[in-house]
């Protein structure tokens, strides 16, 4: 297409604009410089951290655009999938004349296009072109690939030899490895996730937290940590984490594995990785379950407080007929909505209308229960009950770890990986190997002749000088030895 | 003696070989020069020395692992890497000059290792992330890369000095090698660099994914590893940017005004400490005059701009808010 067909064409146009190496220098550029702001303001920190550093006004104006985590902002991703519209559009642009180039049954030489170029070196040579041609053939031979001699006027001949047409496609390996590159980003970020959850040594968690947005997610078995080890070296730095940890499917072990940092255990698509640790605090370390506990009852309508012992699995009836209570178990950290509530018991009321209602009581929060009726609205609230007294003893002995696990599931990760080979070896063959051609003419002239050696490549002109120098000093030396 | 006295003496050869190389430059000695080249082999064979005795002393401390774990070492790699590309560059360019903007580099990255106070030379025991020979290949890949852009970064320099040198005003320019010489040497070295960094990068990703699930996650050392990269790749296409002139062109003065303006924000909105205020007026008038030149010279320009960013990876990441894992994990 002419430059007028082009500028009257809207397509066209949008597609020359795509296909320019302006845009990729541009892009990459401007990729560069943003990038940079994004290390500047920590990512992902909370909004009330942002809020306190920066102020209301910046606050709202980083928000609006993006810059806490600018890296998936929608005008960050459109920079790189213009980048990635642009590279594939030259690429397409150029590939059809590359192609052209590479594939052709009969490489054609133009002996007059030889003649005037630069890199060339002429000297001669005591005998006629016949007795020159099967010994420089051979040279040829050896180094290129693809030879052939043509005769020329007065008894004259040309050598031509080329090699690593093919090396062309190099670029367009390392455009395609980048357009897989983000093409495996992309599917990652859709289908994948990446989340984390702490582990007590013994616990066992189907749930994980995903990294960012905070949210929950359900995993289809669950992961359990049968033991966690930590080792120091002398100088306290530490030596090495290690979790065993089982994979449970219905509650039934399926496959037990020790992670270390640099180790993951994969299962089903997924990944756990070792990632941090730590000790549990002193007040959710085992607490031996309590033989016996004082619980107080608080009438609503009386105002009484009635305190009774009671025990593990021993029902006990409440005062002025307000229902029976039991405790079903002893948990050492309760969770609650995230949080972990230290030492609670948990147990059954029944109460007077009928209803059995699931009642937590930790150790630490006596008005806990007086929340109940919020939480649950089968819940009467003519009585609440709290733990007024209880014996329960730390456990000294043994510290107790959780271990701290990235759990990642990406199934992009395998494109993206083809996409890194492609990207080394495509860089490897653009980079240093090229395209050459090469030409040796012999003309006759009666005893004596006269040689021109020539060449092209399409990279790096002055290795290209370079090794024309050395043939022809290579050829010019045929001569001394015969 | 110990690996670190022999590191300490190598310093000092590089130190004088450095000095050989200039002193032969202005004052066209090539006596001096020949004498720079084998001192340079001397202080290469004596890092090469060095790097051998530490990795066999971690052995015997019984903590045995390749001595590039961390800053100390990975400097001296990087210092090993230096001299052993331009020595290579030397004989196939059999240009001395070169060595002058060159050796330096090398010296002063040893020097900064043996002599700063905030750089321990004792050999360390792995910590857990650090166990992993991606990161061996990693760390090996990005300094022979950073090593290939620094010499990169002296050709550049001696190519903008040539190009202005004009007739034969200045004999100390006119002893370098031509332009389009300086010009394709430059080009040599940035692919060269670019495919190690590439490399580098990758093996980085491979590892981050190997110990923590992921293989790209933004973190400060990660983004600047890619905006170095980003700069050297465009960089590259510079090359095949027929046309390009300058301000002239609107792309460039869109890129122009767009980077002033960030950067002016950038100042005003984050650094309240003023002592920054004048490296960022360098910044932004050497941007000015980058995006200005013709092709060839912001060819150049690129090249020392890509080597800013290699540094500021290197030791300017440390001083931005938030930690890469490489130093955090663990502690
Ligand atoms: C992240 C994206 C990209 C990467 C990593 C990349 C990489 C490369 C590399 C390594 C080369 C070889 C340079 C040399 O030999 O000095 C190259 C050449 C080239 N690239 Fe890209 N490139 C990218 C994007 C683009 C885009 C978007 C375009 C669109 C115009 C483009 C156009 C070209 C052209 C025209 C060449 C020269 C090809 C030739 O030898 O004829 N590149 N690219």
């Amino acid at each position: 297409m002419s430059d007028r067909e082009i500028a009257a064409d809207p397509f066209a146009k949008i597609w020359k604009f795509f296909a320019s190496v302006r845009l990729t220098i541009v892009l990459f550029l401007t990729l560069a410089a943003t990038s940079i702001i994004g290390t500047l303001i920590p990512q992902n920190e909370s909004p009330e951290a942002y809020f306190r550093a920066f102020g209301p006004f910046l606050y709202r104006l980083f928000d609006v655009l993006g810059l806490f985590d600018m890296y998936h902002s929608w005008w960050f991703q459109s920079l790189m999938l213009l980048l990635a519209a642009n590279v594939l559009i030259c690429s397409i642009e150029r590939l059809s004349s590359t192609w052209r180039i590479i594939f052709v049954r009969n490489p054609s030489f133009n002996l007059e296009r030889f003649r005037r170029l630069k890199p060339k070196k002429e000297f001669g040579d005591n005998r006629n072109a016949g007795a020159l041609k099967e010994s420089y053939s051979a040279v040829i031979a050896r180094s290129f690939r693809y030879w052939r001699v043509a005769e020329t006027d007065n008894n004259g001949f040309a050598i031509y030899g080329e090699k690593g047409r093919w090396t062309r496609l190099g670029v367009y390996i390392v455009h395609l490895s980048v357009i897989l590159m983000l093409v495996g980003g992309v599917i990652g970020s859709i289908f994948g996730f990446e989340g984390f959850v702490n582990i007590a040594e013994g616990d066992s968690a189907q749930q994980i937290r995903i990294r960012n947005s905070g949210e929950i997610r359900k995993l289809d078995f669950a992961i359990r940590c049968d033991d966690f080890d930590v080792s120091f070296y002398t100088t306290g730095a530490p030596k090495e984490f290690r979790s065993r940890l089982t994979i449970l499917e219905q509650g039934k072990p399926v496959l037990s594995k020790d992670i270390i940092v640099n180790d993951p255990l994969h299962y089903k698509g997924i990944s756990i990785f070792q990632s941090s640790y730590g000790q549990l605090a002193p007040q959710d370390q085992g607490l031996t379950p309590p033989g016996e506990v004082t619980l107080s009852f608080t009438s609503k309508a009386t105002g009484m407080i009635y305190e009774k012992k009671a025990a593990i699995g021993r029902q006990i009836d409440i005062p002025e007929n307000l229902g029976k209570f039991v405790i079903t178990e002893f948990n050492n950290n309760y969770n609650f909505r995230g949080k972990d509530l230290g030492g609670a018991f948990v147990g059954i009321l029944y109460q007077t209308d009928g209803a059995q209602i699931e009642v937590v009581l930790p150790i630490r929060f006596p008005s806990f229960d007086r929340m109940g009726p919020m939480f649950n609205k089968n819940r009467k609230d003519d009585v609440f009950i709290s733990v007024s007294d209880v014996d329960v003893k730390q456990e000294p002995a043994i510290a107790r770890y959780f271990t701290g696990l990235q759990v990642t599931r990406d199934p992009g990760v395998w494109i993206v990986y083809a996409g890194f080979i492609l990207m080394i070896i495509g860089c490897y063959i653009t980079f240093f190997m090229s395209h050459q051609q090469i030409c040796v003419e012999v003309i006759d002239k009666g005893k004596k002749s006269r040689i021109m050696v020539a060449g092209t490549s399409n990279k790096n002109k002055l290795a290209n000088a370079r090794k024309i120098s050395k043939m022809a000093h290579t050829l010019a030396n045929l001569e001394q030895r015969a | 003696m110990s690996s670190s006295t022999i590191l300490s003496i190598v310093t000092f050869i590089y130190g004088l070989a450095g000095f050989l190389y200039i002193f032969a430059w202005v004052f066209k000695k090539e006596s001096a020069g020949r004498l720079a080249t084998w001192i340079a082999i001397l202080g290469f064979a004596g890092n090469t020395v060095g790097i051998v005795m530490r990795w066999i002393e971690s052995y015997q401390l019984g903590i045995g692992h390749a001595p590039l774990s961390n800053l100390y070492e990975s400097l001296i790699f990087f210092a090993w890497a230096i001299a052993f590309i331009y020595l290579f560059v030397e004989r196939r360019y059999e240009s001395q000059i070169i060595g002058a903007f060159s050796m330096p580099l090398a010296f002063l990255a040893m020097a900064y290792a043996s002599l700063s106070p905030n750089i321990s030379d004792r050999i360390q025991p792995l910590i857990p992330a650090l166990k992993s020979n991606w990161l061996i290949a990693h760390v090996m890949t990005c300094f022979i890369g950073y090593a290939a852009f620094g010499i990169a970064f002296g050709t550049s320099w001696m190519y903008l000095f040539r190009q202005r040198d004009t007739g034969d005003k200045s004999p100390l320019f006119d002893r370098f090698p031509g332009i389009d010489a300086l010009d394709e040497l430059t080009h040599q070295l940035v692919k060269f660099g670019f495919l190690f960094l590439t490399i580098g990068i990758i093996t980085g990703a491979v590892w981050a994914n190997s110990a923590w699930g992921r293989y790209w996650g933004w973190d400060p050392k990660e983004t600047w590893s890619l905006i170095t990269w980003l700069i050297y790749a465009a960089m590259l296409h510079v090359r095949y940017f027929v046309g390009w002139k300058g301000w002239q062109s609107m792309p460039g003065k869109l890129l122009g005004a767009f980077i002033v303006v960030l950067i002016i924000g950038v100042v005003f909105v984050f650094f309240k400490k003023l002592f920054i205020l004048p490296f960022y007026f360098l910044l932004l008038v050497s941007l000015i005059k980058i995006f200005g030149a013709e092709q060839r010279k912001l060819f150049a320009y690129l090249s020392i701009l890509g080597f800013a960013a290699v540094l500021f990876t290197y030791f300017g990441v440390n001083l931005l808010p938030g930690l890469h894992s490489y130093q955090s994990m663990g502690q």
